[in-house]
């Protein structure tokens, strides 16, 4: 395991702020200007990564990260072209952590272990699995710690106590808090408080959460903070600027730069 | 805590539930809703009712009178295209709007292929007082236009899916996204005996009455059990309700016709079983559920091809690849020529215009009785829908042959 997202919380604890994870799917709208926007995002202020791999039934995704998985998809692409684009950003940015938010099949076509250990070969601090739940995750969960890869779980909003306890043992790394239940996308608003979820997460010592799902604006990434959360996640945001801006990339740049960069100002306690 | 009954996710190494966290619980609530039903005298005794008294089982068993003339086989037809709605689909979507209604939930999403579930969805919703909005790929609503219309008449709301190929994967994903955010008061009914844990089960169960009628249907007008069992398999669940109660019987042999479109060597076709003769390994995660699918090298999940709107899907159900792992079932592939042959033979010679799925069963009976005119041999085919919803398709692919 890299100690690159604790290394992260502490630093964040330290500055009383938390943190802003963009997710983009890699190789939209295709490698060499996912490579761009990657660098753009970090450049900008943004303390960690969500890449997704592009698949072509995201089931968890709303439209917009879908258009983004077709788009990619259409290059055509391939799963280690994503790896090998994950290990250029990785030699030049070696402290920010990198996460993946994919799904199962992409994981089986190279086998799980070995699937896993091209992730550390690439310089993948976590993988979250979207369509693995823990009571499916075993396989998945060994293959990973074999490969000093965090294991990330997921905490929906209609979570089971008895889940809950598994997600507090096993999400390494950080810990994925869904804002409202649905699929991704700004189309439907972060449901905020999680205040009571986030309490009950600490008494269970779960790794620290992040939460995810509609969250669009600086607004929502305050109030996630002040809710408790170590950070928030925006995917839907961030891709709708690259879908927006297909044609001009510097202003595709520019604008994902800005808006990072409002995002992270949010994260002050 | 204590020890809750559940059912066992598994077929072998098939099946389990590999949906996202979110849906876990709606998919264990149905598992106990489920295990409660079918242990209810009164669950049972209403969908029994329902069966017999709405949707008009027990359906018929038929021994086809020309269609093998000349030969020594003898072909009869399990006749679900009789049942109310047209299709088998009717039983188990009666058996999961009555699960709807015990878990307190109004409204019904479902996906669709051919529309055939979705008519049967359409009309249980319509009985049970229960909304229905049903998915269906864009594709699949232009060559199967008459059943929109029944599920609209039906009061249901049927829902265009663009996205990828526009058919039945594509519709069960828009499904899934729409039960993400509403499992609190929808059940997702899904039409197969495909997915997610527990619906491979229940989906199986609310259909098994299908083989266990033809099996005792068989023996009073035969005498003898069958040589073999044929059903078409697109997720399956015409084929495991068929072949559930023959699976303890040796001496039958158990054939799941998968579509081969435009013949499973040009990679146009639905068949991920049949292929595995041609030594593609095809295992992944589709859906919910670790079977055989078609996919890339990478994972990424490929479009399957049908003339039959039914089939065309890229997975199959797990029960299904377990029985071909173990050798009980055999799984091959007609392709559309061959199942549009059928489709018109059943018609001249017997009176009866089945559907392009259940077409292809029939046809590979045909072929069995073709290749060896000799033999004496007794084939059960699940007919297991009526072709009035592919007239207009039918009509115009022939006219369009006959064109060329």
């Amino acid at each position: 395991m890299s100690n690159r997202y604790s290394n992260l919380f502490a630093k964040l604890d330290q500055n009383a702020e938390g943190g802003f994870i963009p997710f983009v799917t890699i190789a939209d709208p295709d490698l060499e200007t996912s490579y761009e926007i990657i660098k753009t995002l970090i450049d900008a202020g943004a303390d960690a990564l969500e890449l997704g791999i592009p698949f072509s039934d995201p089931i968890a995704d709303g439209p917009t990260i879908q258009a983004a998985n077709i788009r990619a998809l259409d290059n055509p692409i391939r799963t280690q072209d994503c790896l090998d684009l994950i290990r250029r950003i990785r030699d030049e940015y070696p402290d920010t952590p990198i996460g993946l938010l994919l799904y199962s099949n992409l994981v089986l076509a190279k086998g799980i272990e070995q699937f896993y250990q091209l992730c550390n070969d690439a310089g993948v601090d976590s993988v979250l699995v979207a369509d693995v739940p823990v009571r499916e995750s075993k396989p998945f969960r060994l293959a990973a710690e074999k490969a000093n890869i965090d294991a990330v779980f997921i905490v929906p909003p209609n979570v089971r106590d008895e889940t809950l306890r598994q997600v507090a043992s096993y999400s390494r790394g950080y810990t994925y808090l869904l804002s409202r239940s649905g699929v991704t996308g700004a189309e439907s608003q972060a449901e905020m408080p999680a205040d009571a979820m986030i309490k009950t997460m600490k008494a269970y010592h779960a790794a620290p959460p992040i939460l995810g799902f509609g969250i669009s604006t600086p607004k929502q990434v305050a109030s996630a903070i002040a809710a408790g959360a170590k950070g928030a996640i925006s995917g839907s945001a961030v891709v709708k600027i690259i879908e927006n801006n297909l044609n001009d990339k510097q202003t595709m740049l520019s604008e994902l730069a800005a808006f990072v960069r409002d995002m992270k100002a949010a994260t002050k306690r | 805590m204590s020890q809750k009954k559940t059912l066992d996710p598994y077929f072998g190494e098939y099946g389990g539930m590999f949906v996202p966290e979110l849906f876990v619980p709606a998919l264990e609530q149905l598992e106990q809703a489920y295990i409660n039903a079918i242990d209810d005298d009164a669950f049972i005794k209403e969908f029994n009712h329902l069966l017999k008294d709405y949707a008009g089982r027990p359906t018929p068993l038929t021994l086809c009178r020309n269609l093998t003339k000349g030969t020594n086989t003898k072909i009869y037809l399990k006749r679900e295209d009789l049942l109310h709605g047209g299709a088998h689909k009717t039983n188990q979507v009666l058996g999961q709007a009555l699960l709807t209604k015990r878990m307190g939930k109004t409204r019904v999403i479902a996906e669709t292929g051919a529309g055939q579930h979705g008519v049967a969805t359409a009309l249980a919703c319509a009985l049970l007082g229960l909304e229905a909005r049903i998915y269906m790929g864009a594709k699949d609503i232009e060559r199967q236009q008459p059943n929109v219309f029944r599920m609209e008449l039906m009061g249901a709301k049927v829902i265009p899916v663009t996205a990828g190929s526009g058919t039945l994967k594509d519709a069960v994903n828009e499904a899934m996204r729409d039960w993400a955010s509403s499992y609190d008061d929808s059940h997702y009914l899904l039409g197969t005996a495909a997915g997610p844990h527990p619906f491979p089960t229940i989906v199986r169960d609310f259909q098994k009455m299908i083989g266990e009628e033809a099996k005792q249907q068989i023996l009073e007008q035969e005498g003898q059990l069958p040589d073999a069992v044929i059903a078409c398999v697109g997720g399956g669940s015409n084929a495991i309700g068929m072949f559930n109660d023959f699976i303890p019987e040796d001496g039958v042999q158990l054939i799941g016709v998968e579509p081969g479109g435009k013949g499973i060597e040009t990679g146009e076709h639905g068949a991920a079983l049949a292929v595995l003769d041609l030594g593609i390994d095809s295992k992944g995660i589709l859906h919910g559920a670790y079977t055989h699918i078609m996919q890339t090298e990478d994972g990424e999940i490929e479009e399957s091809y049908s003339i039959s709107a039914g089939l065309d899907y890229p997975a199959v159900g797990p029960q299904h690849a377990h029985l071909k792992s173990i050798g009980r079932a055999n799984y091959v592939a007609i392709n559309d020529d061959e199942a549009l042959e059928a489709f018109q033979t059943l018609a001249k010679r017997e009176g009866i215009i089945p559907a392009l799925e259940s077409s292809h069963a029939l046809a590979y009976a045909l072929k069995l009785a073709k290749a060896d005119p000799e033999k004496h041999q007794v084939l059960l085919v699940n007919l297991s829908g009526r072709g009035d919803k592919d007239l207009t398709h039918v009509h115009s692919v022939l006219t369009e042959m006959g064109d060329k």
